[in-house]
């Protein structure tokens, strides 16, 4: 009798796998579905409230902006068929693009826009600037609004296109009117793909699905300008915390594409004759080491020249990307090397041998005498732990009494933003490092800004830095950017707004079968095709 | 019976009571806070100081406690702060998973260790049982990942047998469920074999001394009747306690082997929300697994008098 339950049983499971797999196969053969490992989990969808990269990369592909950025840096229109700004700079106006639809088939009309902007504008410094300029946002019809201001805003386009998180998402008007410091609820979008949020399981999956109804432009993509087309039907994010794992489920092709491959496994997908390594971002990531300008001795720039005077950035980068050449660059300054206003101008102390005794020299004169020095370095990111252990090598070499605290990323978010003393709960330094894209210009790099208590964490305060970055903005045309950022990056060395510990760059990885990837900032799926 | 099972869950709320005041306190002076991570690299302090405020987070330690355990009182559990949704609603979308790996590694377990347990005991002193209790020491030493990595490059990635990564659900078929299991369990299992194994060998070894299993032999009865019909039953008692408090073990090794095969279940879903301070599903976490180990206690407990007709309550 037991034998027998048994049987039945065994053979009831059989029927389930057998009516099961052939079910699942057909469906999957029908349905071409880019299987994606991102950098990170989609933990929230609002991309205004929450505004991490990840967040920002899922939302470039539910929401359309009113402008793009192409692979030249330059902004393109995007939803907008035309913008007109008049003789004195004080009235934009900007008509959209006809038939273009939010993914529960209703018209983007531009009270949508203004929704939209109005609240994208409380959380971005270049919003903010605008607002503080900004006299009335008006709608002239449907698709034409105006845009009326004090004084000229020169930079207007850069800042509808920015990439910079929070970017300027276009969302109906009554999702966008949702405060900006609460989370939305509902994701409808005006991108080329609708959000699955029945599939979404935060720290495991999200899935997109191809809206039929997305409007592309005529142009052929580049970056976030462009015909956005989508040449597959489901792109499914699947988390993956363990990069050996992700590797694995890449070469045995349950994944696609991973985003981030570590550096320490691209050697064995090289090996592998199915998968593609490419640098993924051309822009790539400025490390960065942060300085509390409030306390002593960083609140003496003698103290932070001698530590910018000592530090190598080779040691930095060989931490983080290790021994390959081709993966890191120094950069004498503070703008990302490749791009187009790329200036050492001013910055000398970053060439040469590194002059430790000169270092020594000069942090004697800002007065430091062996006080403990806070240093809080994340250790579950490997890029903080590796320039982490650098700096506490550094400064004991300069003769710093380092008090390492060794935590984890969440931690530091927390303590970062502390203004208590070091000893009390605060800090003294901390790593982190930015987007390429962020840093090639003044108008996303909030760690350059010095303007005191509203600068970002280390409360920089220089009147020099704000003026170059205000010129910056003023300037009317390429040759006034140039000098502008020349003399911004000369400001930010002769202040040490922050030490950059160098330009490093991250592959990408994705099986042969998958075509049309795009090096850039962030994950491009329009245009990506899988055979 | 009954009196003694409504009992056993009258105790049990004070022990959820405290877990969850330990949980909540504990959580409240650790370091680290939501509202910077939310805002992200590029916010300043006053967003999030903002973001803080309209998630409530500035208020009160006695404030938010109280509102927490008026909540839990009528069954909500909270939302989450990072994506808003039900913490109950992401413990199911959690839970399948879990319980399917704590099933099958169970079941693999239990089918492995038993009779390695009673053949080391039946052969004590041969190679044999010295072999098994090699393995037994193997199976202690060798971490949750080392060989899950190991089977995943050998079974999946060289082989190709079976999937690296994931979770199938079993609606979708019985092979489709088991094939994502089959590595994680057994590299989950490893140890918890090796538990039983052990305390099966003990057990049976004490009881093969027994008058009535000479008994048993005397008469002529076959070896295996011997073993499994007389000994194991009265074995069986300790056993089941160690495979009680294996639970344990297996919700503390689903945290990693659920990374490392990268399955959606609650291990994953706690260590996300430890990282990123997301405390209503820490605490809705904490709480579901202490129910559940204080239920698998209960149901322990209840299998004595099954297993031993001597054991009454």
């Amino acid at each position: 009798m037991e034998r027998r339950k048994f049987l039945k049983g065994a053979a009831l499971g059989g029927m389930v796998a057998a009516t099961g797999l052939p079910t699942l196969s057909r469906a999957q053969s029908r349905t071409k579905t880019l299987r994606f490992v991102p950098q990170a989990d989609l933990a929230n969808f609002d991309p205004i409230w929450g505004t991490q990269y990840v967040v920002r990369n899922a939302s470039i592909l539910v929401w359309d902006m009113l402008y793009g950025v192409d692979a030249n840096l330059a902004t393109q229109r995007q939803m907008v068929e035309s913008e007109e700004v008049s003789a004195d700079g004080l009235t934009w106006t900007f008509t959209l693009r006809k038939g273009l639809k939010f993914h529960d088939g209703q018209p983007v009309r531009t009270r949508d826009v203004i929704a939209s902007l109005k609240r994208w504008q409380q959380r971005n410094s270049m919003g903010l600037m605008i607002r503080d300029i900004q006299v009335s946002i008006d709608p002239v019809d449907d698709l034409t609004f105006k845009w009326t201001l004090k004084q000229p805003f020169p930079k207007m386009l850069n800042a509808l296109g920015t990439l910079g998180t929070p970017c300027p998402f276009i969302m109906p008007e009554r999702i966008a009117q949702t405060d900006p410091f609460k989370q939305i609820t509902e994701y409808v979008g005006s991108g080329p793909m609708s959000f699955a949020r029945g599939e979404w399981v935060p720290g495991a999956k999200a899935v997109f699905e191809r809206f039929a109804d997305y409007v592309p432009r005529e142009e052929p993509p580049s970056w976030m300008a462009g015909g956005k087309r989508i040449l597959v039907d489901r792109v499914e994010w699947v988390i993956m915390p363990d990069p050996a794992t992700a590797s694995a489920a890449l070469q045995s092709g349950e994944i696609d594409w991973w985003e981030n491959p570590i550096a320490d496994l691209i050697p064995v997908l090289q090996t592998s004759p199915d998968v593609v390594t490419q640098i993924a971002d051309p822009l790539g990531n400025v490390g960065s080491f942060r300085m509390n300008h409030l306390y002593p001795p960083f609140n003496d720039v003698r103290a932070r020249r001698a530590v910018l005077m000592a530090m190598s950035q080779q040691d930095y980068m060989q931490a983080i990307v290790g021994e390959n050449p081709d993966l890191w660059k120094p950069m004498n300054g503070y703008f990302t090397p490749g791009t187009p206003f790329y200036t050492e101008f001013g910055a000398d102390i970053f060439k040469g041998p590194r002059d430790l005794e000169a270092a020594r020299k000069l942090l004697a004169e800002s007065g430091y005498k062996g006080e403990p020095v806070t240093c809080v370095v994340a250790q579950n990111q490997s890029i903080t732990k590796a320039m982490g252990e650098v700096t506490a090598d550094l400064l004991k070499r300069l003769g710093m009494n380092v008090d390492f605290v060794a935590t984890d990323w969440g931690t530091v978010g927390t303590r970062r933003a502390s203004k208590a003393p070091p000893d009390q709960g605060g800090w003294h330094m901390f790593h982190s490092w930015h987007v390429g894209a962020d840093c090639a210009n003044p108008a996303g790099y909030v760690a350059l800004r010095a303007n005191g208590e509203k600068a970002w964490f280390g409360w920089p305060s220089d009147e020099n830095i704000e003026r170059h970055v205000r010129e910056w903005y003023d300037a009317a045309d390429a040759a006034q950017e140039k000098t502008a950022m020349d003399q911004l990056n000369k400001a930010a060395t002769d202040c040490v707004v922050y030490v950059p510990t160098g330009f490093f760059l991250q592959y990408g990885a994705w099986r042969k079968n998958i075509t049309g990837v795009t090096r850039g900032p962030m994950p491009f799926v329009w245009g990506v095709d899988k055979t | 019976m009954y009196g003694y099972i409504l009992k056993r869950i009258a105790a049990a709320v004070p022990v959820f009571a405290m877990v969850g005041l330990f949980v909540f306190s504990l959580l409240f002076v650790a370091p680290g806070d939501p509202a910077a991570i939310v805002a992200g690299d590029q916010a300043t302090d006053a967003d999030i100081a903002r973001i803080r405020a309209a998630m409530g987070l500035d208020r009160p330690f006695l404030v938010q406690l109280g509102e927490w355990f008026w909540r839990l009182l009528h069954g909500d559990l909270g939302n989450s702060i990072f994506n808003s949704l039900p913490v109950m609603q992401l413990i199911q979308n959690r839970i399948g998973p879990t319980l399917s790996l704590m099933s099958v590694t169970l079941l693999i377990a239990i089918a492995v260790a038993v009779p390695l347990g009673v053949t080391a005991a039946s052969r004590a002193g041969t190679w044999l049982d010295r072999g098994i209790m090699a393995l037994a020491v193997l199976g202690f030493s060798t971490p949750v990942f080392v060989l899950g990595y190991v089977l995943s490059f050998s079974v999946s990635l060289k082989l190709g047998w079976l999937p690296v990564q994931g979770y199938t659900p079993l609606e979708r078929g019985l092979w489709p469920w088991l094939r994502n299991l089959i590595l994680p369990a057994v590299s989950l299992g490893f140890i918890y074999i090796a538990l039983i194994a052990r305390v099966t060998r003990a057990a049976m070894l004490e009881v093969l001394q027994q008058d009535y299993i000479r008994t048993a032999q005397a008469k002529g009865l076959a070896q295996r009747t011997v073993l499994y019909l007389h000994a194991l039953k009265n074995a069986s008692v300790p056993i089941a306690t160690a495979i009680g408090i294996g639970v344990a073990l297996l919700i503390g090794g689903a945290v990693v082997t659920e990374s490392v095969f990268a399955i959606p279940g609650l291990g994953r879903l706690t260590v996300d929300a430890i990282l990123q301070r997301d405390y209503p599903v820490i605490q809705g976490v904490v709480l579901v697994c202490s129910f559940t180990y204080v239920l698998v206690n209960l149901l322990v407990d209840l299998l004595y008098g099954v297993l031993d007709p001597r054991i009454r309550y």
